[in-house]
């Protein structure tokens, strides 16, 4: 492939989305959503799609952005990794979308990742993630490792007393790099010796659970409190739940902490086999404050369906999108430049009564909540931390990522600075991109 | 008198609570106001206060105790509006009928929304339970004494020994009682003590290992001796528990295969009809369940039954309308029927996203199909997955039988064999084609009626299983629907025996290897069908 060229034509289709916007300012300002609306990630893509639509519908009702209307571009990547690739450039250089909320899996995120670099477009992230990455056209509103992952095993080992470890995941870029930073967390913070934590990578989709089930069962049986930390995505985590109660394992004897499973997964299940089980996430619709309650209503009006559920990446949709408007408000004008610069330090009320503010490093402040399944498919909230975390693009726990920080503020300008060596190390965006499609 | 006295006293040596026991008043007092504090104390944010709270009711010797504790646990304590603590006797549906927490009184029908839960924790769960138990085990019910006893093992202290062991001498039920002397000797083991460790040789149970195991590492040699003794002698029979597991678990994911198979094993094996839509047909199989359990609510397991007729229907006549609308005008081009059916695939996908729902359904296991069979302390079974390989093989039974004894089987045969001399044999060969493509759909369709207890029931169910569906028929033989049923049961073992030490990922593509490697040694599959037929 020709870089040169395509940077060219990246370049010119830029200026022409410049010149475009200078000379017709009643036009809409496009908003990019880039969800995947069939295929596997449907299930969870579709509904943030809308979460998009209905934040727009009411921005446009309050007399939309600048005094611009908004207007929605739809695309369908189909669930489809090389796919999102292809529709973000659409969205990019063909639709001239001022800004693009979008993606759910990791995978499709370093997809896309090089597009929005080479056209300079925004991405807003929704979705909980591995951290190790923080790029300049990218905001993470989802929770990086130390917003989800940590607090939540602090929270079993501390407040549970949980001594033995079964890491249970998909296998896929998330689920390992998260894997990879538990490991490093309970054996170096707080000694956990090898023989009490178990691994295990499963398929996406995996159905048959039993010999995985039961081997957590025979893991859990030495006398040591035991909890399986699950990064299972999607759909596996039906048939895993209900294997787990089939082989009688309970919540009180086995507890699992699920990073992955939310309001809108378990509505696929039949929870009262699973009460007591655990999620860690920033948002639970059962948060009792009147934000909350004002968007549950919305949301049930806009999908028309008295029992539509809400979720953590709706929510950081939610703030993302009023980050965005604010910081657009801010700079009084779309363009991404200013945008990327004005955001940083933007600070708006997140759904759990407190703020949520956008950090130099791209990712925002949340609060940790941990919840126990109940019966109705809700969650109950049962601690969460004092006050808000702010999101490490860089895990303190690994060893090759502990010295990095990312600061996009002027002058420094880098999303990987080694405070070591002084250095930048560049974007290694690509070539990890590249990495994760080989898999 | 002295019952109660001395499970308000366990209770509380249990629960690591020192209690005055001559402070106690004795049994019943009915108080009502009293106990209306008791339970106010319980509705409070802090878990810790609650913990409190439930302590307090178990001291207070209220006979309501049990009741109001088993009620907390099963979130079935809650509060109206107005304050008062009612018991929900039934959460099915949207209006729940309540009773008086405090009186028993029948207070009709509450909404949802006039009721408040009293939530509980993990750790109360445990405290729950553990308070049950030890309450139940002087029970009239013999279930009840069993299942209190089995949850004590692993929580006996010094100061529960003595009146366990007076229960002991009392309890009438056998499995009562080796069930506490085993909590009685666990405790013993651990403490290093020869008596439990030589009470606990033998058995089977995780409880009983992990105590030994402790006490294989204690001061003494010579108890540490036999405990390590006592575990090596179990040693054997823990493998063959195991493998005996594993052979399950192999059976039961080859049920699975064979279930998705078998329909395919009509359609492609005797029709010679690439279905990529075969899937798609076992989604609205398991899609017919959900829908039957939406229709009858409340009453799962009749709706799951009356799904195996209805699913075979709805499959079955999908089947024909693709059969009639797209296959039969591609006869003998088998590249264009793969991609017109793949097609088909795709739309019925994206036609129940559309129609339905992106999100997955839920479809309810019906109590009787849940929970797992205990065939000894190291090895139970679950109920789900037999019923499943139990309805595999009738199945298939009923497909050989149709195959070989009906007039349709013999029909179907000759007219795959040669279709022009059976039709001068005065067979009509386009209505054969349509029953037998009915037939292998309707398969289809009573498997996903069987998935739909195992997996997720949505879009997606159909692609997951497709290509292993392929993978099963090519692999058994062409056409011949044992050698479907002996392949799908031996990949399924051959999967589950080398996923523990290969993962999951691996033993899928070492069992895809494998295949492929067979099929290069023997391209007609396992069992090739012999003879003229073959050749057609």
């Amino acid at each position: 492939m020709n870089l040169k060229k395509q940077a060219l034509l990246g370049l010119s289709a830029l200026a022409l989305s410049v010149s475009f916007h200078a000379s017709g300012n009643d036009d809409p300002i496009k908003v990019g959503i880039l969800h995947s609306l069939s295929g596997t990630m449907a299930i969870s893509e579709s509904t943030l799609k809308d979460t998009v639509e209905m934040l727009i519908q009411q921005q446009n009702e309050a007399g939309g952005l600048l005094g611009r209307q908004l207007e929605a571009v739809v695309v369908d990547p189909a669930s489809n990794w090389p796919l999102f690739a292809e529709r973000a450039r659409e969205l990019l250089a063909q639709h001239e979308v001022d800004v693009v909320f979008g993606n759910w899996t990791s995978v499709s995120r370093k997809a896309v990742l090089p597009v929005f670099e080479e056209l300079n477009g925004l991405l807003f992230y929704p979705v909980q993630y591995e951290g190790e990455e923080s790029s300049a056209n990218v905001f993470y509103t989802g929770a990086a490792p130390n917003q989800q992952a940590i607090p939540a095993v602090e929270y079993l080992i501390n407040e549970v007393g949980i001594e033995r470890f079964a890491l249970v995941g998909t296998d896929y870029v998330y689920p390992r790099t998260t894997n990879r930073i538990l490991e490093a967390f309970l054996k170096d913070e707080h000694g956990v010796a090898d023989d009490d934590i178990m691994v295990n990578y499963t398929p996406f989709g995996h159905s048959d659970w039993q010999n995985i089930v039961s081997e957590i069962r025979r893991f859990g049986e030495e006398g040591k409190p035991t909890a399986v930390i699950s990064t299972i995505n999607g759909d596996a985590n039906v048939p895993f739940y209900r294997e787990l109660a089939n082989q009688g394992i309970d919540a009180a004897d086995i507890p699992v902490i699920a990073f992955s499973v939310g309001e809108q997964e378990l509505s696929g299940i039949d929870t009262a086999p699973l009460v007591g089980h655990l999620a860690a996430w920033n948002y639970f619709m059962s948060v009792d404050t009147d934000e909350n309650f004002d968007f549950i209503d919305a949301w049930i009006e806009h999908t028309g369906d008295e029992e539509a559920v809400t979720n953590d990446p709706m929510e950081a949709h939610y703030i993302g999108f009023n980050m965005w408007a604010e910081a657009v408000r801010k700079a009084g004008t779309t363009e991404v430049d200013a945008v990327k610069d004005a955001i940083i330090g933007v600070t708006v009320p997140n759904l759990s009564g407190g703020y949520a503010a956008m950090m130099p490093n791209h990712h925002i402040t949340k609060p940790v909540l941990i919840g126990e399944v109940q019966d109705n498919g809700q969650f109950d909230i049962v601690w969460q931390t004092p006050s808000t975390v702010a999101g490490d693009a860089w895990s303190d726990y690994l060893p090759g990522s502990r010295d990095l920080i990312a600061d996009w503020r002027k002058p420094m300008e880098c999303g990987n600075f080694n405070v070591v060596n002084g250095s930048c190390g560049g974007s290694t965006a690509a070539e990890e991109a590249e990495a994760a499609l080989a898999e | 008198m002295r019952r109660f006295l001395s499970w308000g006293f366990l209770c509380a040596v249990l629960l690591g609570i020192t209690l005055n026991v001559q402070a106690q008043t004795g049994p019943g007092t009915s108080d009502n106001d009293a106990a209306l504090e008791l339970l106010e104390a319980l509705d409070v944010d802090s878990y810790r206060d609650k913990g409190e709270a439930i302590t307090a009711i178990l001291q207070s010797d209220d006979e309501r105790a049990r009741d109001w504790l088993q009620a907390l646990l099963d979130g079935r304590l809650q509060r109206t509006g107005s304050g008062r603590f009612v018991v929900v006797l039934d959460n099915a549906g949207r209006n729940w009928p309540v009773e008086d927490a405090l009186t028993h009184e029948p207070l009709g029908e509450m909404s949802r929304r006039e009721l408040d839960r009293i939530g509980i924790n993990n750790a109360l769960r445990n405290q729950l339970r553990s308070a049950i138990a030890v309450v139940d085990l002087y029970s009239p019910s013999v279930e009840r004494r069993r299942i209190s006893a089995e949850r004590l093992l692993g929580e006996v202290d010094g100061e529960l020994v003595e009146p366990i062991n007076e229960l002991i001498a009392e309890e009438d039920d056998s499995q009562v009682r080796t069930r506490l002397t085993q909590a009685v000797a666990i405790y013993r083991a651990e403490q290093g003590e020869m008596e439990g460790v030589e009470a606990l040789t033998g058995s089977l149970h995780p409880r009983a290992r992990v105590a030994l195991g402790r006490a294989a590492h204690g001061d003494d040699p010579v108890v540490a001796d036999a405990a390590r003794n006592a575990l090596a002698s179990v040693e054997q029979n823990l493998k063959i528990n195991r493998g005996i597991e594993t052979l399950y678990f192999g059976l039961s994911l080859g049920s699975v295969l064979v279930l998705a198979a078998i329909g395919l094993a009509i359609t492609f094996g005797v029709m010679g009809v690439i279905n990529m839509a075969h899937g798609e047909l076992m989604m609205l199989g398991a899609y017919t369940t959900w829908m039957m359990q939406q229709l009858l609510p409340g009453q799962p397991g009749l709706a799951l039954i009356l799904s195996i007729p209805a699913g075979f229907l709805v499959a079955a006549l999908v089947g024909v309308a693709i059969e009639r609308s797209v296959i039969q005008f591609l006869k003998g081009r088998p590249l264009e029927t793969l991609l017109a059916t793949f097609g088909i695939s795709l739309i019925l996908q994206q036609l129940v996203r559309t129609v339905i729902s992106p999100l997955n359904r839920t479809v309810i296991t019906p109590e009787w199909m849940s929970g797992s069979l205990v065939i000894n302390d190291a090895l139970s079974l679950t109920i789900n997955r037999m019923v499943v390989l139990g309805f595999a093989l009738v199945v298939f039974a009923g497909l050989v039988l149709i195959m070989r004894r009906t007039r349709l089987g013999l029909e179907v045969r000759a007219v795959t064999q040669n279709r022009a001399m059976a039709r001068s044999m005065g067979i009509r060969a386009t209505r054969v084609d349509i029953l037998t493509f009915a037939l292998g759909s309707g398969v289809a369709g009573l498997a996903g009626v069987a998935l739909s207890q195992l997996t997720n029931v949505g879009p997606n169910l159909g692609q997951n299983y497709i290509i292993d569906s392929f993978m099963v028929v090519v692999f058994g033989g062409v056409g011949n629907l044992w050698g479907t049923l002996v392949a799908g049961l031996s990949l399924g073992v051959i999967n589950q025996i080398l996923e523990p030490w290969a993962g999951a990922v691996l033993a899928k593509i070492i069992v895809l290897v494998f295949i492929i490697l067979f099929i290069q040694k023997r391209p007609r599959g396992l069992f090739p069908q012999k003879g003229r037929a073959a050749e057609g």
